[in-house]
């Protein structure tokens, strides 16, 4: 189970997100979270929205470079001593983190952490196993 | 005083230089007919035959050889003596991949640096002299040929070489350089960090010789001031030889071309018609001592005027004015030539597309290269750190193909403007050209 977050080459240049989150606003594309990745010329903005296909769609047409790439959304109760249990676990089984970053939702006592692995599957299976739930796409959109 | 190397031939006669122009070129395509396949065709095409050159009038007759014309020549097409004859090479860029390359026979490497000698004298050397040479070393042709030069008058040489600002300020304090060869924006760099560590009057330097990129008057000024010193221009290129094709000397008022080797012709671009001396037009060259590697009637692509101007230095070889521009594309960054066409090739085999900005600028004197790439579908990817490495894989490439480093700058696609006609690839910010 996996979601599928957007990533979008951002040049690094005052107002360039801004323009590009105003353009989100427009297609009244929700966000439920958000991570930049910046090296000295350019950013990229990882996203997860409530319409990923409509999202890749309207940024394709407006002239952005942006992929799709299915991530794992880990649902974890929000306390202290969540994270490092979940990176316990993945670190246990040998799973190689590209890279994550949280998000929270109007649920009560509920936090989430977006996982960029390599092998989504194999991820997820060991999170499952000890019982831990991933979320899915449309589960994303009624957050 | 004016000091000069060969004095019976830079100041000779304009008559006496003409015949010996004249008896060169007979023999130089003769043998370049009877030697060279390339050279024979070309002639042949054109319907030309050795017989039908008696003297320098009969120039005109002769084809253009071009910077293309080399590179298909490459690497011994245009050899005219065995190779066995050969010491040396040197090479400067082409204009895509493939690189020119031009060999000397011993007694090309001596007519080479006599030149450059001239040039060093021109600038007030003699043997007493400590000549410091921050040229590049290896195929660049600035190092070798002053440190050539500088041996032929008897100079103590300090083969310096580029970088490494901190042990050229050291050497030149410790051991008295007193004339400075490099280029001139390096020069200028120098002088400021001679003033910021307060060493201004440590140095003992007395002339530069600069040469290998544009530079105005009011650059010539700022380093004169700041070296105390006289700062004198110097022009070649690889193809023909290397610096000291022409040289300045105390006039400072253009730079005289060694005529007994080399031939100056000055063209329309357009036409290839020739224009008479104080026109201003192409500069043409017809090498007609070298052995190795000699050029008839090279189109040089810069932009300048010859003056026969009677000069108050005794020289009587015409002048050439300070390049005032180029009938090419072509860029010189840190005294490298850059072509675009270069840039272009290594964004394709890299997999960006041929949509680029190349932005030249010159800060704290030093020149500097930007390559503005749209981002691609293909190349994007949600991991920074993948996006950087394709990033340096095209940097390094850069490097390779042209030797200096480049930056490379990823932009929004569509993001650079597409022109009507003929698309404005490079934007120079350096205004080096005057007139």
């Amino acid at each position: 189970m996996t979601v599928k977050q957007i990533s979008v080459f951002v040049e690094n240049k005052a107002g360039k997100l801004a323009e590009l989150t105003e353009y989100l606003h427009e297609q009244k594309i929700d966000m439920r979270a958000l991570s930049i990745a910046e090296t000295q010329d350019f950013g990229i903005v990882r996203i997860i929205v409530d319409d990923a296909y409509k999202t890749s769609c309207i940024l394709k047409e407006a002239g952005y470079v942006a992929s799709i790439t299915p991530v794992l959304a880990v649902e974890m109760p929000d306390e202290p001593g969540s994270l490092f249990r979940i990176l316990k676990i993945l670190g246990d089984g040998g799973v190689n983190l590209e890279y994550m970053y949280a998000f929270l939702t109007r649920k009560e006592d509920t936090a989430y952490m977006v996982l960029r692995v390599e092998d989504n599957e194999k991820a997820a299976d060991i999170l499952s196993k000890s019982g831990i739930h991933t979320i899915c796409q449309d589960a994303v959109a009624n957050l | 005083m004016e000091h000069y190397y060969q004095p019976e031939i830079e100041c000779a006669s304009q008559e006496q230089i003409r015949a010996w122009q004249d008896e060169r070129l007979v023999k130089t395509v003769k043998r370049v007919y009877e030697n060279v396949e390339f050279y024979r065709k070309k002639m042949d095409e054109a319907g030309v035959k050795p017989g039908d050159i008696h003297s320098v009038d009969d120039l005109y007759k002769l084809p253009f050889l071009t910077k293309d014309d080399l590179r298909d020549a490459y690497p011994y097409g245009l050899l005219a003596a065995p190779l066995s004859d050969c010491v040396r090479i040197q090479s400067t860029s082409g204009t895509t991949g493939r690189r020119v390359v031009a060999f000397y026979t011993q007694h090309d490497l001596d007519l080479w640096e006599e030149c450059c000698a001239r040039a060093i004298a021109a600038a007030g050397g003699t043997n007493e002299d400590v000549v410091h040479v921050c040229y590049g070393y290896g195929l660049f042709t600035g190092g070798p040929g002053l440190n050539g030069g500088s041996h032929k008058i008897g100079s103590l040489t300090l083969p310096m070489s580029s970088g490494n600002t901190e042990r050229q300020i050291q050497f030149m304090c410790d051991l008295g350089s007193t004339i400075l060869c490099c280029t001139p924006s390096y020069a200028a760099y120098l002088a400021e960090s001679i003033w910021e560590r307060g060493l201004q009057d440590k140095i003992k330097l007395k002339a530069g010789i600069f040469g290998a990129e544009a530079w105005t008057e009011e650059m010539r000024h700022d380093v004169e001031e700041k070296l105390r010193i006289k700062a004198y221009d110097i022009y070649g290129l690889t193809e023909i030889s290397g610096p000291g094709v022409s040289f300045e000397c105390s006039e400072q008022t253009g730079m005289h071309i060694n005529e007994d080797h080399f031939i100056a012709e000055v063209i329309n671009p357009k036409t290839g018609e020739v224009l008479p001396d104080g026109e201003k037009g192409e500069l043409v060259f017809t090498s007609i001592t070298k052995e190795a590697f000699p050029l008839i009637r090279y189109r040089t692509r810069d932009i300048c005027i010859l003056s026969r101007k009677k000069c108050s230095c005794g020289r009587t070889h015409v002048k050439m004015t300070k390049p005032l521009g180029r009938s090419d594309d072509m860029l010189i960054v840190k005294g490298v030539n850059v072509f675009p066409s270069q840039i272009e090739t290594v964004l394709l085999n890299q997999g960006y597309p041929a949509n680029y900005q190349i932005i030249v600028d010159r800060q704290n004197n030093s020149d500097t290269i930007e390559v503005q790439v749209e981002m691609t579908q293909e190349m994007f990817s949600d991991n920074a750190g993948i996006v950087a490495k394709r990033e340096k894989a095209l940097v390094d490439a850069l490097k390779a193909m042209l030797g200096i480093y480049v930056k490379v700058k990823l932009v929004n696609p569509k993001s650079i403007a597409r022109s009507e006609g003929k698309a404005v690839r490079v934007i120079d910010r350096r205004n080096l050209y005057q007139g």
